[in-house]
């Protein structure tokens, strides 16, 4: 049951994923992507229904913080790394079409 | 003997005691750094000056009293997937080539506590996403026992550090094997602890359900050392553990009779190299002759752990990941045409291939569509997966085997083929899944001179149990350094 | 025959919740301050840092939940909804998808007097975004995150609403929910009550859904009435001329009143939705349920009745107070300083409303304090100052919130209560004016309030007028 990844579904997870991929590593990523799922198609063999998915191992719940203020001007770190800054903030581009 | 032939607690005993300061030891670790790190390449980056001026304010501290724990002044490395403060922290990866955190991760913040050195940030597979440290953005980490070998990965910057004397102990982290893996490859000790041990916060995501920081040390004793203090309960870590306690050091007693010791035969099948069982199965035969209880069992799902685990920490790091985009921090495409464009070209130039496969595959399993089929049906495995061991525990103190199914391979033989190189973590990605706590140490080495790791594997929060197997085991044998671990200033 | 088309509506309202720090960090939430003063590595993103849970978030989504008659997913969880923008830190949001902490609730709405019950979906939590500058000079966008990571609830109704005068009135009733729960301000200029509008419209009588757009950018009751009245004639337009509505985001413009699509390329709308990591399950046990009813306050309903039984007001006025949280507690608050339950409600059913329609705001915005409307009932209760003079002294509260007693003294105005002196004052006048009193004399009793008023002016309107009256009759009845 190999699976088949063409050009579209590609093109589609480099838009979700936002990666542009030139025409050699599209190739690659299409054979990646099959092995892959080829590999993982294992899964298929064991018989899971009626298994809760388990995102945490452990039962931890409800950790909270209490509503109270405890950080003051974070502007200096939060842009020390920048790429691009002006006005005490990040500089894009324009987001507006 | 060499300063640099001590462990870190023998170390830290000795500047305790007067015997040697810290400036020294630092000063011993930075020769030997300056001396092989061409070789070697442990190291991201180091800061010989930092170190040196840490090193003079912690002697006046353990002088004046301030810090009096046991690693006091004692020289190590940190992962450079972990956050410090002021200092760059790559994940030695293009994206975050330059990226100066302004907090340090909780486990980096119990460290300062404790007054021990940082000497600088070691080498790793891009975002910790490898078994060999070979897809680092900044050059491959050799493996200190053979330079034309791997270290293993993605620790392998920090266990090569270790084991060539380039410092006293080291963090790493490990997702699927990260820490285990590359302690084996290298012929050191590395733990990874019971999920929510020692806090995330600051340790830069991969696959943030399996992520744990754990020690990479000469023995046992100093990875019970360094997990005491790194390990703690971290509010900011919604995912942290309270535990009952942390004295891990508690549990260094040579003494193994009536434990009960079980080796799955799943592990020791097809792929495993003939010289890597019978070491791992010797080290068994010595720890029953210590009085365990050594026995054989099925423990069963042994070939789903891979493809559920590359699901999980595929969908996790494609979301953990999306936050690398040029806006806040690290690298940026030069030339764009809009928002869009400049996210595209940012990423495709910043991360790696080894990152893109796995982003992109996280991001299709995600997909509309593709969601029960692949990410669901993972989860359900990892339940499965975690049943089997809760009921291998119910008899078991503790699980017994290989690390990896061969020694260091040759650099370069692993990435042309990514599902061979994910088969080689088959014994040690269960761990992660089911949150458990495993330690690599070693048990001998092959016919090339190569490290063979041991691993043991406890139950939830069953450090102690492991920690103490694996201490009474070590006491049968001597540490091995390599050659190129010789040298350095005399004690 | 032409065909008669109605609207189907569902609403997806986000509401900011009023708590101190935001969702998943101990940032100040407090609005305005220099862009990005407001954050830490949590609310940008930052790698390696780890989101924890605000606790009063979930206390407020709880309260807000029954309060819309909702069931509490008592074992509730966080997702990540994944997608690229850069006013979302991480590239992706945490929200609620599989388990959303409040689920099937209704509220009642009335419109004109019909009632009907426009059922609610869900409510889940989440975290808001940042905001983005557009740049005029340079053509770049700016990103500041002092918004990012506001706590807020979404409130996901059904399709149940079918006319703009519908969505208005479930929207007054959400928003004095949430007020009355102090959960939020919920004021949609600025921000902190945001509505959603899928629409689609169908043959009136029809089973079948049409095909829904929706709508954003909707930011005054004003903007969603036009839009909605938009909306409905462009799809009823693509209908009558054959053509298909498409499911789409639309942006309302409201200047233009026309919206427009938001489709781009680079939008797949495949958010990835998976559990996250970072954060574990909320459990919600029935104490805690029951600790959150026990702490609910006083709602609309309770309080018209208790307001027409305890202070026997009028239903109109009733109406209108508590028909704004704000102007309730405003009327509560002045109440519990003493005054008179009548004479408050006057005051605000009077003056406070003349006011209000006079400067064009909000009675959310009205912000004088109740100690000085307590005081200023209270000064003409004991005639300190008249009627009169009372209403520009409260026109100065209203605007300025100044303080009646210090106000009058510094401007005279107190009344003129010395009786002796008043006296002599209406003596000269009655003795200058015999005119009027011959009028009096004669039975035209109206002539008394020509030398009332001839008083008032003499004393520049400070004398009280019942004394006055009081000290004419004594003269007049002398002569």
């Amino acid at each position: 049951m190999a699976n088949h990844i063409d050009d579209e579904t590609i093109e589609y997870v480099g838009i979700l994923a936002k990666l542009e991929l030139s025409g050699e590593e599209k190739e690659q990523a299409k054979k990646d992507m099959e092995s892959m799922l080829d590999y993982v198609d294992k899964l298929n063999e064991l018989d899971t229904s009626g298994v809760e998915p388990m995102s945490h191992v452990f039962p931890v719940r409800n950790v909270f913080r209490e509503d109270v203020v405890t950080n003051g001007d974070g502007s200096k770190d939060t842009l020390a790394n920048a790429p691009e800054a002006q006005d005490n903030s990040f500089v894009v581009p324009r987001t507006i079409i | 003997m060499s300063i640099l032939d001590y462990t870190a607690l023998e170390l830290g005993r000795k500047i305790k005691d007067g015997e040697i300061t810290a400036v020294e030891a630092t000063k011993a670790a930075l020769q030997q750094i300056k001396a092989v790190e061409d070789q070697v390449h442990g190291f991201v980056s180091y800061d010989e000056e930092s170190a040196l001026k840490r090193a003079e304010e912690v002697q006046k501290g353990i002088e004046e009293g301030i810090y009096a724990g046991p690693l006091a002044g004692v020289p190590m490395a940190v992962k450079d997937n972990i956050c410090t403060k002021g200092y760059t922290t790559t994940c030695s990866s293009k994206i975050l080539e330059n990226f100066v955190p302004t907090y340090s991760a909780q486990a980096v913040e119990n460290l300062i506590k404790e007054g021990v050195i940082f000497l600088g940030k070691t080498n790793m597979d891009e975002f910790a996403m490898g078994s060999t440290t070979e897809t680092s953005a900044f050059g491959e980490t050799k493996n200190p026992w053979d330079l034309e070998k791997v270290p293993g990965g993605s620790s392998g910057g920090s266990a090569a550090a270790v084991a060539s004397n380039e410092c006293f102990m080291a963090l790493g982290s490990d997702t699927g094997g990260s820490i285990r893996q590359p302690a084996s490859y290298c012929g050191v000790t590395g733990m990874k602890p019971t999920y929510g041990t020692v806090s995330r916060y600051g340790l830069i995501a991969y696959g943030s359900s399996l992520d744990q920081i754990g020690p990479i040390a000469k023995n046992v004793s100093d990875c019970a050392a360094l997990l005491e203090v790194i390990a703690s309960h971290d509010p900011k870590d919604s995912t942290s553990i309270e535990r009952d306690d942390y004295d891990f050091t508690s549990a260094l007693v040579d003494d193994v009779k009536g434990m009960k010791i079980g080796i799955p035969k799943d592990y020791f099948g097809e792929g495993l190299d003939p010289e890597v069982k019978d070491a791992v199965l010797a080290a068994a035969k010595v720890l029953e002759e210590k009085g365990a209880v050594v026995e054989e069992f099925d423990l069963g799902l042994v070939d789903y752990a891979i493809p559920a685990y590359y699901v999980i920490a595929a969908a996790e790091a494609s979301s953990n990941l999306s936050r690398f985009d040029g806006v806040k921090y690290g690298y940026r495409a030069k030339d764009y045409e809009g928002l869009h464009n400049m996210y595209k070209k940012t990423r495709s130039e910043g991360f790696g291939a080894e990152v893109k496969r796995r982003i992109m595959l996280g991001s299709f399993v995600l997909s509309s569509g593709y969601y029960d089929a692949y990410y669901l049906k993972a989860l359900r495995t990892k339940a499965l997966i975690k049943k089997e061991f809760d009921k291998a525990f119910e008899t078991y103190d503790m699980i017994l085997g290989p690390v990896a199914p061969t020694t260091a391979p040759k650099l370069g033989d692993s990435l042309s083929d990514p599902i061979k190189m994910y088969l080689g973590d088959i014994y040690t990605i269960s761990v992660n899944l089911a949150g458990l706590p495993g330690i690599s140490l070693p048990c001998g080495r092959d016919k090339d001179g190569m490290p063979i790791g041991l691993q043991l594997i406890g139950d939830c929060f069953q450090e102690k149990k492991i920690i103490q197997a694996a201490y009474t085991f070590e006491q049968t044998r001597d540490y091995e350094a390599p050659e190129i671990a010789k040298g350095g200033a005399e004690a | 025959m032409k065909k008669q088309y109605e609207a189907v509506i569902g609403l997806e309202v986000h509401v900011e919740l009023a708590t101190k720090t935001k969702i998943f960090c101990g940032c100040s939430t407090e609005f305005g301050g220099a862009p990005n003063t407001h954050t830490c590595p949590v609310c940008t993103g930052m790698p390696g840092s780890l989101p924890v849970l605000n606790k009063q978030v979930v206390e407020y989504a709880v309260a807000v939940g029954l309060a819309a008659d909702c069931e509490i997913t008592q074992n509730c969880k966080f997702d990540r909804k994944n997608y690229f923008y850069p006013d979302n830190p991480q590239n992706y949001q945490i929200s609620q998808l599989y388990l959303p902490i409040c689920r099937n609730g209704k509220v009642e709405i009335d419109v004109d007097g019909n009632k009907k019950d426009i059922r609610i979906h869900e409510i889940h939590m989440e975290e808001d975004a940042g905001k983005l500058i557009h740049d005029p000079w340079t053509g770049d966008s700016l990103v500041d995150f002092n918004r990012s990571g506001v706590p807020l609830i979404e409130i996901v109704s059904e399709p149940d609403m079918r006319s703009a005068d519908e969505v208005i009135a479930y929207l007054e009733k959400l928003r004095l929910i949430i007020q009355y729960l102090g959960a939020s301000d919920c004021k949609l200029q600025e921000g902190s009550m945001r509505a959603d509008v899928n629409l689609s419209v169908r043959e009136e009588g029809a089973e079948e859904f049409g095909t829904r757009t929706e709508m954003k950018n909707l930011n005054s009751f004003k903007a969603i009435k036009r839009a909605i009245e938009g909306e409905m004639e462009r799809q009823i337009d693509l209908i009558e001329a054959g053509e298909e509505v498409v499911q789409e985001t639309r942006r309302w413009d409201d200047t233009k009143g026309e919206s427009f699509a938001m489709r781009s390329k680079e939008d797949a709308q495949d958010y990835r939705y998976f559990p996250d990591p970072d954060l574990v399950p909320v459990v919600i046990s029935d104490e805690w349920i029951e600790k959150i009813k026990a702490a609910q306050p006083e709602f609309r309903d309770e309080k018209k009745a208790r307001y027409k039984e305890e202070y026997d007001l009028p239903d109109y006025d009733i109406d209108i107070i508590t028909g704004s949280k704000h102007l309730a507690d405003l009327f509560e608050a002045t109440i519990a300083l003493g005054s008179e339950p009548k004479e408050v409600s006057n005051w605000l059913m009077g003056e406070t409303m003349r006011l209000v329609n006079e400067s064009e705001m909000e009675l959310d915005d009205v912000a004088f304090a109740p100690e000085h409307l307590a005081k200023l009932i209270e000064m003409i209760k004991n005639s300190e100052i008249n009627r009169k003079v009372g209403k520009e002294v409260f026109e100065k509260i209203f605007k300025e919130n100044i303080d009646p007693a210090a106000y009058v003294e510094e401007h005279g105005l107190k009344s003129m209560n010395d009786e002796g002196a008043l006296r002599a004052a209406i003596e000269e006048i009655v003795k200058n004016n015999p005119k009027s009193v011959e009028d009096y004399k004669s039975g035209k009793k109206k002539a008394i309030g020509f030398l009332v008023g001839q008083t008032m002016k003499a004393t520049q309107g400070k004398a009280d007028p019942g004394i006055v009256n009081k000290i004419l009759n004594e003269i007049l009845a002398q002569i």
